[in-house]
């Protein structure tokens, strides 16, 4: 294993470990465009190039093995030169359009040229103009002045994604990136494109001029697209999501996301997001307040007993969630029956890269608490026979069979705690408004048993409440003691886990 | 003197393989397949023979690097990409004798235990590219190549591959991209084309001129080929004289020969009784030297490197004192502005920017902070990229400023091209 120096600090790294990833080791981030971890090393931008005794030339550290006694200096006036010198460049032909560019807050370019240089351009030449607002395909957008020809797009697309789309026409200053002929920007992954342009080249079809950068907060989360549960980052400002980013956890989804996955952010926006409490009444709901709610389900509870009861948990909520309705279910009747419903997507396919086939986050945990999939024995047995539901909780929404084969069956209550109205909603007695992952706290367990918890990064609107604790007040209306106060106690009692078991990468059960 | 390259161009149908025979060709095979792989390599390190193109490594020493264990094939690449601007040579080399290129092939195919070759042509030669064809298929008849070379157990194949216009794939990596049907991009280094070269296996790339000269290397030996040139330069170099001389041409002359008698005798001195301004000594990328260190001069790798200059690819560009220093370096900044890949950062951006700054002052809308900027710019390309082209043009840009800085001066205060009306 050998030991270099890096700016006066010793380091011991693996055999084969670059220069580049030694320093950041080490907590030194060396200025780069064109590295990326998971990509090859093209060393085309020559901004990460360094002095390193003994060697006549600079070197550019991403494609520098670190050797026994190595010493490299990112610090010295040379390197410092050099990279200044190297940003003039990059800067002459770009169109410095910051105050309009979508990338602006985020953008390698600004933040280096700040860090690193602050000189005035010598360029007093007519600027090198290429095409502006190419659609490279149905999510991505090309600004090419802004390309610095980094190629991380093209590498992406030839090595992550295997589809090759992308490369570069024309030569020196006015090569341009395209498609290739006949092809499209357009494969499943596409938007991963916009994540490593290191500049605002690439820009987002959804996102571009929806909101500053700066303005957006980030909360650690997890993509609820599918059984994957890829880790995101999900970003929102003033109670909006904007987007998902990548969170890297290299045992799920490396730094990637899928397009489809990236985009299921606009549920959380949704116009149909339920706010209020509310009670069937004839052929109208009426808004109610949620101690009304709790006193009435309470007191139907009571006058109908618990004969019958069935529980239907969903695998697009947490295990937190399915747990506190099977706590509460086997609380009101030791004989209660437990199901799930999960979102049915038709010919879902997968691939073998991120995207399951599988479009919930939570089959292995709502599973796991013995829930079963599909509503099996049929209910339907001579009309109101013995499987028929006299009383239905029912988590989130139900699939279109769930939901014939449950309502045909004309349970006497139904209390559905969901985010969204829609077709499940239309048939409960009660409606409580519930948050989704983005307001509340918990965690989902992937399609490999893979633990991972979500924060939440919006706050509660209207009258919304997680699920645990609509169920837990209703427990509670119904004199159970439940010394259960946070997710996490659910958690804990549910699967003996707690988060900080789950560290920041998830634990496999 | 002995002629090594060009003994037979002045032969009727000497590209023919009835006339190579006639003259002792194909004859080194016999004595090739009797040595031992190694043997070839320590006869070629014994010659001194540098690479031909322009970078003058030794080429025995290149050939070591191929590993013996390697179980992936091996493959020799000529290098027939000939287009720096001033050079001539290979071109004539496959238009007039292509078989001394193909013996020569042969020679170092045996030597590194390389099955295949293949000989990247520059996509406009035409005629070379003809006669190459020609000259591998009488090549193949004759028993040459294929299986079994002249019942040696030797197999080996080549292949032409034509190149689609771009100077920059005459860089060994980049040659090795085009062959791999990819944009002709230089690759970072290492890891080296002896190693990782082409599909990723063990590859020589030799220029056309450096394969020739091998046929005479065997047959006659190392201490034959050091008779001519000097200790660290031995051997004949084919010179390609353009520009405002009596006689342009190609000249193989022995290496150490003075520029002065090649310019003023070989090549019948200077054109309409002008005078000799200056002259690029080893094709574009090189740094010009002034007429004083051009009579002084001794054409090898030594002497060039002594006035602060190269032998390069050996093309030698002689301007009078009618020449415009600032036009001709704005035409060399043109021809590097346009043929930069773009993959680099300094050269993309630093080529074009440098020709914009030069077509200015040629017109006679610089000024004197431009000229720092050129210098500045050559100083941030040079040594800081994948490949050397940016060298190249940050050179003539360093050497056109220091040796004729005065004419550059005199088109700012003129505010015109002291050369126009």
């Amino acid at each position: 294993m050998p030991t270099l120096t890096i700016d006066d600090k010793q380091i011991t790294v693996e055999p084969g470990t670059l220069v580049i990833e030694a320093a950041r080791k080490l907590g030194v981030e060396i200025p780069h465009f064109c590295y990326h971890p998971k990509l090859t090393v093209a060393g085309n931008c020559r901004m990460c190039l360094v002095e390193v005794e003994k060697f006549p030339k600079p070197q550019i550290s991403c494609n520098l093995v670190a050797t026994e006694g190595m010493v490299v200096k990112t610090q010295s006036e040379n390197a410092k030169k050099w990279r200044k010198n190297v940003l003039e460049f990059i800067l002459v032909n770009h169109p410095i359009d910051c105050p309009v560019c979508d990338q602006a807050g985020e953008c390698k370019l600004q933040n280096y040229y700040l860090s690193e240089s602050v000189k005035g351009s010598q360029f007093e030449e007519e600027k090198v103009h290429k095409p502006k607002r190419v659609p490279l395909g149905p999510q991505v957008v090309l600004d090419d002045e802004r390309c610095i020809m980094c190629s991380r797009c093209v590498r992406f697309c030839d090595e992550i994604t295997k589809t090759s789309e992308l490369g570069f026409i024309e030569r020196g200053d006015h090569v341009e990136l395209r498609p290739f002929p006949g092809k499209q920007l357009n494969n499943p992954y596409s938007m991963n494109t916009v994540d490593i342009c290191p500049v605002g080249a690439l820009t987002s079809e959804d996102f571009r001029f929806k909101k500053r950068v700066w303005f957006l907060k980030s909360a650690a989360s997890i993509c609820t697209g599918c059984s994957r549960a890829c880790n995101i980052q999900m970003q929102s400002h003033e109670g909006k999501v904007y987007r998902y980013l990548p969170r890297q956890n290299d045992s799920v989804n490396e730094c990637w996301l899928c397009d489809a996955g990236r985009l299921s952010y606009k549920e959380i926006n949704a116009e149909n997001r339920l706010l209020h409490v509310e009670k069937s009444n004839v052929d109208l709901f009426e808004m109610i307040s949620s101690d009304q709610a709790i006193q009435g389900i309470v007191q139907a509870l009571q006058k109908l007993g618990t004969e019958n009861l069935m529980a239907m948990g969903n695998a697009q909520s947490s295990n937190e969630n399915n747990y506190a309705l099977k706590k509460f279910a086997l609380e009101l009747n030791s004989k209660a029956s437990f199901f799930f419903s999960k979102k049915e997507v038709p010919h879902a396919g997968e691939d073998d890269f991120l995207i399951k086939a599988d479009k919930n986050p939570n089959t292995f945990g709502v599973d796991q608490l013995g829930f079963k999939s599909p509503l099996n024995p049929p209910l339907i047995k001579g009309g109101r026979g013995d499987f028929a539901p006299n009383i239905v909780f029912i988590l989130g929404e139900l699939s279109e069979s769930d939901r014939k084969k449950i309502f045909s069956q004309e349970p006497t209550l139904t209390i559905v705690l969901a985010s969204h109205r829609n077709e499940t909603t239309e048939r409960a007695d009660f409606i409580l408004p519930t948050t989704t992952f983005a307001e509340e706290e918990g965690s989902f367990t992937n399609f490999e048993g893979r633990v991972q918890k979500f924060s939440p990064g919006l706050k509660p609107r209207g009258q919304m409440r997680p699920a645990w604790s609509w169920l837990k007040e209703i427990a509670q209306g119904l004199e159970k003691k439940w010394e259960v106060n946070k997710p996490e106690d659910f958690l804990k009692e549910g699967f003996g886990l707690s988060y900080s078991d789950l560290g920041s990468f998830g634990k496999i059960i | 003197m002995e002629k090594i390259l060009t003994q037979n161009w002045s032969l009727k149908d000497s590209h023919t393989l009835k006339v190579y025979e006639s003259t002792g060709g194909y004859q080194t095979l016999k004595k090739l397949f009797k040595m031992k792989p190694d043997e070839v390599i320590e006869e070629v390190k014994k010659s001194g023979l540098r690479g031909r193109g322009g970078a003058g490594f030794p080429t025995g020493m290149k050939w070591g690097f191929i590993p013996k264990d390697s179980s992936k094939p091996k493959y020799l690449c000529i290098n027939a990409d000939e287009s720096e601007p001033g050079t001539f040579k290979d071109r004539y080399i496959m238009e007039l004798n292509p078989h001394q290129l193909i013996e020569g092939a042969i020679i170092c195919c045996y030597a590194i235990g390389a099955k295949t070759a293949y000989c990247y042509i520059r996509g406009e030669f035409t005629a070379p590219i003809q006669r190459m064809e020609a000259a591998l298929q009488e090549a193949y008849q004759a028993g040459y190549l294929g299986k079994n070379i002249q019942g040696s157990g030797v197999d080996l194949e080549i292949y032409v591959h034509r190149g689609a216009g771009a100077y920059i794939c005459g860089e060994e990596t980049a040659l090795l991209e085009s062959l791999e049907g990819k944009r002709g991009y230089p690759r970072i280094k290492p890891p080296f084309p002896a190693i990782v070269g082409l599909f990723a296996s063990p590859t020589v790339i030799n220029n056309v001129e450096t394969l020739a000269a091998l046929p005479y290397i065997l047959e006659k030996g190392a201490s034959a080929y050091r008779q001519w040139g000097t200790e660290k330069s031995p051997g004949t170099k084919l010179f390609s004289v353009s520009g405002h001389v009596k006689k342009p041409g190609n000249y193989e002359i022995p290496l150490g020969y003075p520029l002065k008698k090649l310019i003023y005798e070989d090549c019948g001195g200077m054109r309409n009784g002008k005078a000799l301004k200056a002259v690029i000594p080893g094709g574009s990328s090189v740094p010009i030297l002034t007429r004083e260190e051009a009579e002084e001069v001794n054409m090898d790798y030594e002497s060039l490197a002594s006035k602060g200059s190269m032998l390069g690819s050996g093309g030698v560009i002689v301007m009078d004192e009618t020449t415009c220093m600032v036009k001709s370096l704005l035409n060399l900044a043109h021809f590097y502005a346009h043929e930069s890949c773009g993959q680099c950062s300094p050269c993309r951006e630093g080529t074009g920017w440098a020709r914009k700054i030069l077509e200015r002052l040629e017109k006679g809308e610089g000024s004197t902070q431009d000229l720092q900027v050129l210098l500045d710019i050559a100083d941030n390309m040079m040594g800081k990229t994948v490949c050397v082209l940016s060298d190249a043009l940050a050179m003539p840009i360093q050497s056109f400023l220091k040796r004729f800085r005065g004419e550059f001066e005199e088109h700012i205060k003129l505010g015109k091209c002291p050369f126009r009306n």
